[in-house]
């Protein structure tokens, strides 16, 4: 009975509450199309439509430089861990032997420090190999696994039959055999999991850029478009026309990303939260 | 399936033979093979910054010349430290004021979408699309929606006669302005929730029913304790993110170019320890600093973990 009567309302606060989340980025597409005098109008369809904002950005700042360096460096983060997260998962959930649930133990531990723990001292490291100033911080640490995904892999390794990898060292196939062509293939849901967020995390990531790189052309786009927001938005230059385009050219790639990999990333949230 | 040559799979309480011995030490050095990344990784760029962090923070350094050491001198300083202070008090203002609301909000939207039925795929995604945001721009919308003339915020209040006030820029509503920027964020928490409720088995809620329990009592009665065990989750997670708030707040109100705002107000932690470790090259200070919040941090999941320890309720079939 009050289910019946419950219904509608329960969708008129569902679509309410799908205006609130999704209205703040229509308001942001729209005002990146609208001439500098009206952006601020509030308006949801711009009264001037035009495109010189984008123009603007596009000739004023190295916009190219920084989409080509955001994208390399979450390339290059994305693949990195994927991998030896893998690898390292697979060493945890495969092989026995003595210490490996108290070398696990570390594993997990490791996620409950807080990266403020280890932040100079990891710059101090990169800063003496002669890499600051260089995007290789932003990535380069991924080559060492992270523990949050070296867990979730492990876990999704452990749900395979065993079975499997014993038939195939039964015949003859070597550990790297069985963990290249047998278990990576199958692990195919959690590495995309992985490699999603891994792409989602190294592409906007602000503080990393602010601390390893100072010159523009070495720029992430959200290192980018905090630089802009500094020099348009506050201080003297008041254009926010473009800091609000550049926020929409930071953001757009996730949300195509987001509509990519929506799936995965909704499956993963639900189980790796619903396990903790 | 063919039994070749290879020797039998070691198994049972055989006496381990020497080949078995072997292979065993093979199958350790495999092992040790593939955790390889993790080990180096763990020693270089884990155990070693604890340490070495642990040593600075009882260091003068600047970078430039070498650590000097100075005993529990930082950690005296912070004490006296008014702006240490402010910044905790910041931190821990808006943990109190996002955590709570986070969870409620993000369980009662949970609870909407278990009753949407077949729509329900539609509004998480749109719940979800805006965790896709980078921060930065996170950062960008707070100044753009909560500006205090012509905001979008300020407007949607005004339509319904509320004066709003100067969100950005009054030291009062800054700390309120960002929190309910972040609970924009929520898809996450939401998705979590949603997967903990779809797993409280229907005939509670029917036996519920019959025993003439309402929707409320129903839900405070039998859906909150059935996902007790996802819901401290989701509270340790939130507050442990809220306690290192960095990017919104320092996206917004910090920066070299911003001279507009007055920002006491939104001097969390994490950005104090920013400026005193990069932007002021104290880095010793900036040391003592992380490990006060790491001790911080620690100290309150403990206490959630013993809280939760009387009021998570855990399921037979779950460890």
């Amino acid at each position: 009975m009050t289910r019946r009567v419950g219904r509608p309302l329960v969708l008129a606060a569902l679509v309410a509450a799908t205006v609130v989340f999704v209205y703040p980025f229509v308001w942001l597409v729209s005002a990146s199309f609208k001439p500098r005098g009206e952006v601020f109008d509030n308006r949801l369809v711009p009264e001037t439509f035009t495109l010189d904002n984008y123009v603007q950005v596009w000739r004023e700042v190295p916009m190219a430089q920084w989409l080509g360096n955001t994208t390399l460096v979450t390339v290059l983060a994305g693949i990195t861990v994927t991998l030896s997260s893998a690898a390292v998962a697979w060493g945890f959930a495969y092989f026995r032997f003595r210490g490996r649930g108290f070398l696990f133990g570390l594993v997990l531990a490791t996620m409950m420090l807080p990266g403020a723990v280890t932040l100079i001292p990891t710059y101090l490291i990169w800063k003496e190999l002669g890499f600051v100033g260089t995007l290789t911080p932003l990535w380069a640490g991924n080559l060492f696994g992270s523990a949050f995904y070296i867990f979730l892999i492990r876990q999704f390794f452990l749900g395979l039959p065993r079975e499997l990898f014993e038939a195939a060292q039964l015949d003859g196939a070597g550990n790297w055999t069985i963990f290249r062509a047998i278990a990576l293939p199958l692990a195919r849901p959690a590495l995309v999991l992985t490699l999603l967020f891994e792409t989602q995390a190294a592409w906007t990531d602000l503080m990393r850029p602010l601390i390893y790189v100072q010159d523009s052309d070495k720029f992430t786009v959200p290192r980018g478009l905090k630089a802009l927001l500094d020099q348009y938005g506050f201080g003297g230059e008041w254009h926010w026309e473009i800091v609000v385009t550049a926020s929409v050219i930071a953001t757009l790639p996730m949300i195509l990303l987001f509509f990519v990999g929506q799936r995965h990333f909704v499956q993963g949230i639900a189980t790796t939260g619903s396990k903790g | 399936m063919t039994t070749t040559t290879a020797a039998p799979v070691a198994a049972g309480p055989v006496a381990p033979t020497r080949t078995a011995r072997a292979r065993s030490r093979r199958n350790l050095w495999s092992a040790l093979l593939f955790l390889s990344p993790w080990i180096v990784g763990f020693l270089v760029f884990t155990l070693w910054p604890v340490l070495y962090s642990a040593y600075l923070s009882l260091t003068d350094y600047d970078v430039i010349n070498d650590p000097r050491f100075i005993g529990l001198e930082n950690y005296r300083d912070m004490a006296a430290d008014p702006k240490i202070a402010l910044a905790l008090t910041n931190t821990v203002v808006y943990t109190v004021l996002a955590v709570p609301l986070h969870v409620v909000g993000a369980l009662g939207l949970a609870l909407l979408l278990e009753r949407a039925g077949r729509s329900s795929g539609f509004f998480r995604t749109a719940f979800f699309l805006p965790k896709m945001t980078p921060p930065v721009a996170v950062g960008v919308l707070v100044l753009l929606l909560f500006n205090g003339q012509n905001g979008l915020v300020n407007e949607a209040l005004g339509a319904v006669g509320v004066q709003g006030p100067y969100w950005t820029t009054d030291q009062a509503w800054i700390k309120p302005a960002l929190v309910l920027m972040s609970m924009w964020t929520i898809g996450s928490t939401v998705i979590i929730l949603l997967a903990a409720l779809r797993q409280v088995p229907s005939e509670l809620y029917d036996a519920a029913r019959v025993d003439g329990a309402g929707f409320w009592r129903r839900t405070f009665a039998v859906t909150v304790p059935m996902i007790s065990g996802t819901l401290f989750f989701v509270v340790v997670v939130n507050t442990i993110a809220a306690f290192q708030m960095f990017t919104e707040a320092y996206t917004a109100f910090f920066g070299s170019g911003n001279t507009t705002y007055a920002n006491e107000a939104a001097l969390f932690y994490v950005i104090y320890l920013f400026q005193q470790g990069f932007e002021n090259l104290n880095m010793g200070y900036a040391s003592a600093m992380a490990w006060l919040l790491f001790v911080i941090i620690l100290a309150v999941t403990l206490v959630q973990l013993a809280v939760s320890k009387r009021v998570v309720y855990y399921e037979g079939d779950q460890k």
